[in-house]
């Protein structure tokens, strides 16, 4: 129902960041942001506001979780399928 | 015709111009059913405007006589990497050349103009035509110029028309089983360059118009690898979505193309994600969609890599019995068929 | 970068996808849950994820795009401001929304001022250049809603005001699951969103029906895992409030972006199209903002709209009951006959998000099959 997006904040002036998002850059305001937001913290962007920051953390954060998911609901013949994945997961971060 | 009339309230709307269903539906009914009828000077070596192809050919001794025509307008007029002087020449060149006519003739130049317009952009949009024609080696050879009252049009309108002359004529509609599918480079960069400008979304980054003419690009293909193109369509508005919709239900294929594979580049895809824009729904005014047989995929994709238009060229489909007509996306998770955009794609907020 | 493109990744997709095959194999019935949001349902079809699920696992969308459910008389008063001259921006999602009479596109073509724009602050900026009044027709949820509650608190020019056809998603969860013949075991609440109102908002909705409410997010990964994590509290019989987005979630929410909001906007009854009248689903400028209400600055004249008869074939439109997940765009007689793309009938074909317009793109059956 709603777009968001993620990027990384380049430069601050006043409530306007300048937000680098895969590559391409664009002005988000920082109006109604949760916290306060530094340069190098990554937001999440809809219709051209941040609307979060998103801890640096939360994203390895939620692959773990991911992880646990496959971890507790493992069952026999797909474990090594898991294991396989958990391996992609620690050669890509 | 009325149906498509009433549908909207008896007006015509923009979405009519997209590019996509809803244009067509609006060309069908209103002008190709009638000029369809009309009698051609050699029916069984024409192809006219019933077949809705990228221009017409008409066969003359053993060659085609090949003609398109296009007006062109675009906001802004202006826009990173070229404007609608670069655009009106490559747009009609393109079209020829889809069709085999890698050659230009002559191009006519009609340009409609407001009152009020600024003659230094005339001078700036003249000089960059001149240049386009020079890159593709396609003459001016007439031209009309008219001037409207203020607010009567918005700005200026272009109108070119080609011809050329081809031993090879290809059309859209000649894929079959097993053929494969190339684009020549990568998606989406036209549309989204002038969207990003048009809408005022403050975007800055590479997004650049990839307006080119690409007959040199598709001589390269014909002339060194003789036999092997089956189909070419240029996927301007409605981008390769809609082009490949066409091409697919021309030629009574379904088309599978694979979503990972497709070339994109990182400031088109995330524009796309900020938008919600899918690029394959997206304008390209330098790039072709080029079936060929399988056996020869390899040699074109050789030639197109070599040429300067054509390095970023990729496989990115086969030709299926599945879904006559239809294109199936696989996205790596799964397939699912692709949809085919029914007008102008707008920046979305969900 | 936090690259949500690690959330991409087919091979664990499919991996989470065996888990919650095995899931519902463990449950030994068929499971239906519904998310409420319509990028869930945009994820979905554009990632062919309907591939990956088991046949025993219906997911159902609910009335999660605010395009969808921005009701005709709203549409009507901004064809009618646009029709007096006013000029309108809003979302590019709005444009094609059927009035009773016109869509916004409809009176564009007939010569209304109506501008697209992708954020308010643009709004804004068309106001600073012109003397002309301009209206921003402001619609989306709570995720939306802040970004138009910051656009009024920053001291917007004289010629700018909103007409608010913003709506709240936690009460409507109310009434879809009261809903009578309704399956819905379980609810994947949308993720930005929760953003805003945080996940804690919906324990009492828990506590109230006893079914579990999971946030997830929009990448591939984030749905699957959504959706593993439902299944479990389901088959556990522990229905409770589980965030798995909490990169963009956390359980208070954004502290910040809520008082924004309640100061500018009170909750207010109001017809979804399609649903229902909801308690507290619409958000409307409170009194102090008065100067920045259209709908108190102008006199919207909507009787002047309704001299025409409205379409006959949209009496048999079903868009409720498809948004409420209890009937299939197949059950709609006009669904890909009268009511297309080009020429929606219901709200459902305009949307990206709408359940119509997705399965007439993705050709009926949204997805053929798992890729290998």
């Amino acid at each position: 129902m709603c777009l968001g997006v993620p990027g990384r904040v380049i430069s601050i002036h006043d409530y306007t960041a300048v937000v680098d998002f895969w590559g391409v850059r664009k002005d988000v305001r920082l109006d109604i942001v949760d916290e306060p937001v530094v340069p190098g913290d990554y937001i999440l962007n809809h219709v051209g506001f941040a609307i979060r920051r998103i801890a640096p953390e939360s994203v390895a954060e939620t692959l773990e979780l991911y992880e646990m998911l496959l971890r507790e609901n493992a069952g026999g013949e797909d474990d090594l399928m898991a294991l396989d994945v958990r391996g992609e997961i620690a050669g890509a971060s | 015709m009325t149906a498509v009339l009433t549908a909207t309230s008896g007006r015509v709307t923009l979405k009519q111009g997209g590019g996509g269903r809803a244009m067509r539906a609006l060309i069908e009914k209103l002008f190709v059913r009638d000029f369809a009828t009309m009698p051609l000077h050699n029916p069984d070596f024409s192809v006219g405007v019933g077949a809705m192809d990228d221009g017409a050919a008409i066969r003359i001794g053993d060659e085609w006589l090949v003609i398109t025509t296009d007006s062109h307008v675009i906001h802004p007029i202006f826009f990173p990497g070229g404007d609608i002087g670069r655009l009106s020449i490559c747009g009609t060149v393109n079209d020829l050349a889809m069709m085999g006519a890698t050659t230009v003739l002559g191009l006519t130049c009609s340009v409609i103009l407001e009152e009020g317009f600024a003659l230094d952009s005339l001078e700036a949009i003249q000089s960059s035509m001149i240049a386009a024609c020079r890159e593709a080696g396609a003459p001016v050879v007439t031209g009309d110029t008219k001037v409207m009252g203020k607010r009567e049009l918005d700005g200026i309108v272009i109108n070119t028309c080609g011809i050329g002359l081809t031993r090879t004529l290809v059309r859209d509609n000649g894929l079959s089983l097993g053929d494969r599918i190339i684009v020549t480079g990568s998606i989406a960069e036209h549309g989204l360059a002038v969207m990003a400008k048009r809408h005022e979304i403050g975007i800055e980054g590479d997004l650049v118009s990839d307006v080119a003419p690409l007959n040199d690009l598709v001589a390269s293909v014909l002339s060194g690898a003789p036999g092997a193109v089956t189909a070419m369509k240029d996927p301007t508005r409605g981008g390769v979505s809609s082009a490949l919709h066409e091409m697919a239900s021309k030629s009574g294929v379904g088309i599978l193309i694979d979503e990972r594979v497709i070339p994109v580049t990182a400031a088109v895809r995330a524009v796309g994600e900020l938008l919600g824009i899918d690029p394959l729904h997206v304008a390209n005014e330098g790039k072709a969609l080029i079936g060929v047989r399988a056996d020869a995929a390899d040699r074109v994709l050789e030639i197109l890599r070599a040429h300067s238009l054509g390095r970023n060229a990729a496989v990115i489909g086969t030709c299926v019995a599945e879904r006559p007509g239809g294109v199936i996306l696989n996205t790596g998770f799964g397939k699912r068929l692709l949809a085919e955009p029914e007008g102008e794609p707008l920046p979305r907020i969900c | 970068m936090t690259n949500e493109l690690q959330f991409r990744d087919p091979a664990l997709a499919r991996s989470l996808a065996a888990t919650l095959a095995r899931l519902v194999d463990e449950i030994g019935r068929p499971v239906a849950v519904m998310h409420v949001c319509g990028s869930h349902e945009q994820a979905i079809a554009r990632f062919g994820l309907r591939s990956l699920f088991p046949k025993a696992l219906d997911v159902i969308m609910g009335p999660g795009c605010p395009v969808c459910v921005t009701d005709v008389p709203e549409v009507d008063e901004g064809v009618v401001l646009a029709r007096q001259g006013v000029r309108i921006v809003t979302f590019g999602d709005m444009l094609r929304v059927p009035g009773t009479v016109q869509s916004l596109a409809d009176a564009q073509a007939s010569g209304a001022n109506i501008e697209v724009i992708y954020s308010p602050r643009q709004a804004i900026e068309i106001a600073r250049e012109t003397d002309e009044e301009v209206v921003l027709f402001a619609t989306g949820f709570e995720t939306t809603a802040v970004a138009t509650a910051a656009v009024i608190l920053d001291n917007p020019p004289k010629n700018f005001s909103v007409l608010s056809a913003h709506k709240y998603i936690p009460p409507v969860m109310e009434i879809v699951a009261e809903m009578p013949g309704s399956r819905v075991e379980g609810f994947l609440a949308a993720g930005h969103a929760a953003a805003i109102t945080g996940s804690a908002v919906f324990e009492p909705f828990v506590e109230r029906h006893q079914v579990p409410v999971v946030v997830a997010g929009f990448e591939p990964m984030d749905i699957l895992a959504g959706l593993v994590e439902l299944l479990e509290l389901i088959r556990n019989k522990t229905p409770r409030v589980a965030n798995m987005f909490p990169r963009c979630v956390s359980a208070e929410g954004n502290i910040p972006a809520q008082k924004q909001l309640w100061r500018v906007f009170k909750p207010v009854g109001g017809k979804w199209r399609g649903i229902a009248h909801v308690p507290n689903g619409n958000l409307r400028l409170r009194d102090e903002f008065a100067h920045v209400d259209a709908r108190k600055r102008f006199t919207i004249d909507l009787p002047s709209l309704w001299d025409y008869a409205p379409p006959a074939l949209a009496g048999q439109c079903i868009c409720g009951d498809i948004m409420a997940g209890i009937r299939n765009p197949r059950d709609c007689r006009l669904f890909n006959r009268e009511c297309v793309p080009e020429n929606p009938v219901g709200a459902c074909m305009v949307s990206n998000e709408g359940t119509c317009k997705i399965w007439h793109l993705y050709g009926g059956v949204p997805d053929l099959e798992a890729t290998a």
